[in-house]
């Protein structure tokens, strides 16, 4: 097992329900990336009842509310310790080889051979920023999610962000909310609701069954695993925050950033096609609620009917901004993260560096697995609510390839 | 201004006269371009342009104009037109040609040919969506002018790069464009 985030320790815990000997390198404490790669305010997006691990409830008194970073380290933590995971903290991995029979994984506290060997190391470990990034002027501070910490971190004045993922959307607002003018680009993002007819919409994926849509049953299966983090907030107030929202707040809205030429950014000014195809997916998801609740449980209660304005356009949005003139000072680039597979040292990754899997077992890398990816196996596969499913499925597979070659050789 | 003996076929008194006079009637100044386009079948569609919006008033070609798009039988077309990305290049390369044209007459500079050439650079894996990080469009357009004229070559450089700084094709292709689409 390499990590030992959420994903990877609900893998440990059902190898252990099948007794196969395991162990968990960690590069640093469990639960690492929630401690050392997040934002100050961040919460989860998922309600506190939907913190679910596989036989680890969430058992606090505030199953509505949303943890904050520390409360998650504290929960995956309290995890580990429950199932006794036999994890090894402070300890790098280096590369991992194939051998005959197996992996070779060098560590920098010594080496380990196994047959089998599951990437638990997360799927955000790399800010991805685009090209674009290397025309910055140099007067422009560039930060990413993963050294933005709060708004103290931004030299005072304006900030433009980039992207209207669910990171987006909250750095937008907590900055604008600290007295910088903030403008928005806003490329394809994904609009949702916090609550729907009086529920938390993540308890509508998961009741209606999208959430468990299966890999193997979506049409477009790359985009899915391409798309931007819903526009969430978890906050103790369960708010939506969407476009509307913040553009009534007063952050400029404008359209993906789609170059930097001789010190200005230029915008896409095709916003209105990107609010329209937003809201007509939230319409057709929201749709799919209805019709669940109406046929398939009609004994569940939920609220009336609900609808949501569109997403209004500015008149006339701005379509460049001059960055040499000292209106902006700071850039955060809110434009998605990657996973980092630079210690693995056997050809399973794309042209484009991801990871060749089908619903996380690697191809041509027979014993080889992964999880906690984007739709690895099921829409849910990267919340922490989705990672028993999947551990289940993996871990079905791998022992299966254990018996299989142990028997055969 | 145009200079004596210098024919372009360019009507730069007229143009400069407009120029002045749009000066103080600002209203007038404003343009209305329109297009009409109709399906046939397939990829194959028809457009006509006829009446504008200018000078205050409706304004309308001498005819209409018609053109046919179409894709190439390698897409499976029965390619009926150019493509629509080759019209892109078509405006492009017609109206940094008429800017040439114009500036030349302007500083008297006689020209003897015009012309050129364009390519536009387009991976299909966008349209195509088998890769989200590569642009529908074109991702480089590459016009090539080739002129004889009665002028140094740095001067017609210069005139090159005046139609560049003139042109609306080449602002509508460099720069966003704001697009609103709507269903009736």
């Amino acid at each position: 097992m390499i990590g030992a985030g959420h994903a990877g320790l609900a893998v440990s815990r059902v190898l252990t329900e099948h007794s196969i000997e395991h162990v968990v390198l960690e590069r640093g404490e469990v639960a690492n990336s929630w401690r050392c790669q997040r934002w100050d305010s961040l919460r989860l997006l998922t309600p506190n009842w939907q913190s679910r691990l596989p036989g680890y409830p969430y058992r606090g008194n505030d199953p509505d509310g949303f943890m904050t970073m520390p409360e998650v380290v504290e929960h995956v933590s309290g995890f580990a310790a429950a199932i006794s995971a036999p994890v090894r903290t402070h300890t790098t991995v280096s590369s991992v080889s194939r051998i005959d029979g197996g992996y070779h994984v060098a560590t920098d506290a010594g080496e380990i051979r196994g047959r089998s060997v599951v990437l638990a190391s997360g799927a955000a470990n790399l800010p991805h920023v685009p090209k674009v990034r290397e025309v910055v002027p140099p007067r422009i501070e560039c930060f990413t999610a993963f050294d933005y910490r709060s708004p103290d971190s931004l030299p005072r004045g304006g900030v433009l962000v980039v992207g209207a993922s669910a990171t987006g959307v909250q750095l937008a607002d907590e900055i604008h909310r600290s007295g910088r003018p903030v403008t928005l680009a806003v490329g394809e993002h994904v609009r949702l609701p916090r609550t729907y007819r009086g529920r938390d919409v993540l308890w509508w994926m998961e009741h209606s069954g999208v959430w468990n849509q299966r890999y193997d049953e979506i049409d477009d299966l790359e985009r899915a695993r391409g798309l931007p983090s819903p526009q969430l907030i978890g906050t103790p107030e369960r708010a939506t925050l969407d476009l509307n929202i913040l553009r009534a707040a007063g952050v400029e809205i404008v359209g993906r950033l789609a170059a930097i030429r001789d010190g200005r950014a230029l915008f896409s000014g095709g916003l209105r096609n990107q609010f329209a195809l937003a809201d007509l997916k939230m319409q057709r998801l929201l749709a799919t609620f209805d019709e669940w609740a109406r046929n398939t449980a009609p004994h569940v209660e939920v609220g009336p009917a609900e609808h949501f304005e569109p997403t209004r356009a500015p008149e006339s949005p701005r379509l460049s901004l001059d960055l040499l003139r000292g209106e902006i000072r700071s850039i955060v680039w809110a434009t998605g993260f990657r996973p980092d597979y630079r210690w693995l040292d056997v050809p399973v990754l794309d042209r484009k560096g991801e990871l060749r899997h089908d619903g996380g077992v690697v191809v041509d890398a027979p014993g080889m697995y992964a999880i906690g990816l984007p739709v690895l196996r099921r829409r849910k596969s990267t919340f922490i609510i989705g990672a028993e499913d999947d551990a289940r499925d993996i871990v079905g597979h791998l022992a299966h390839y254990l018996d299989r070659t142990s028997s055969g050789s | 201004m145009g200079q004596d003996g210098v024919k372009n076929g360019v009507n730069i008194d007229a143009l400069l006269a407009a120029r002045e006079a749009l000066k103080n009637a600002p209203e007038a100044a404003k343009f209305t371009w329109r297009a009409s386009c109709k399906w046939q079948s397939g990829t194959h569609a028809t457009s006509t342009v006829q009446g504008f919006h200018g000078l205050g008033d409706e304004q309308s070609h001498k005819t209409q104009f018609s053109f046919e798009t179409d894709h190439p039988e390698v897409f499976a077309s029965e390619d009926h037109g150019a493509t629509p990305v080759e019209l892109v290049l078509v405006g492009l390369a017609s109206c940094l040609t008429a800017g040439v044209a114009t500036v030349a007459q302007n500083r008297g500079i006689q020209l003897r040919s015009v012309e050129a050439k364009l390519e536009g650079k387009m991976n299909l894996y966008g349209i195509l969506g088998i890769d989200s990080d590569v642009r529908n469009g074109y991702d480089d357009i590459k016009v090539t002018f080739k002129i004889d004229a009665d002028a140094s070559k740095k001067d017609i450089e210069a005139l090159v790069a005046q139609s560049q700084k003139r042109s609306a094709v080449y602002d509508i292709v460099t720069n966003p464009t704001n697009v609103t689409v709507e269903v009736l």
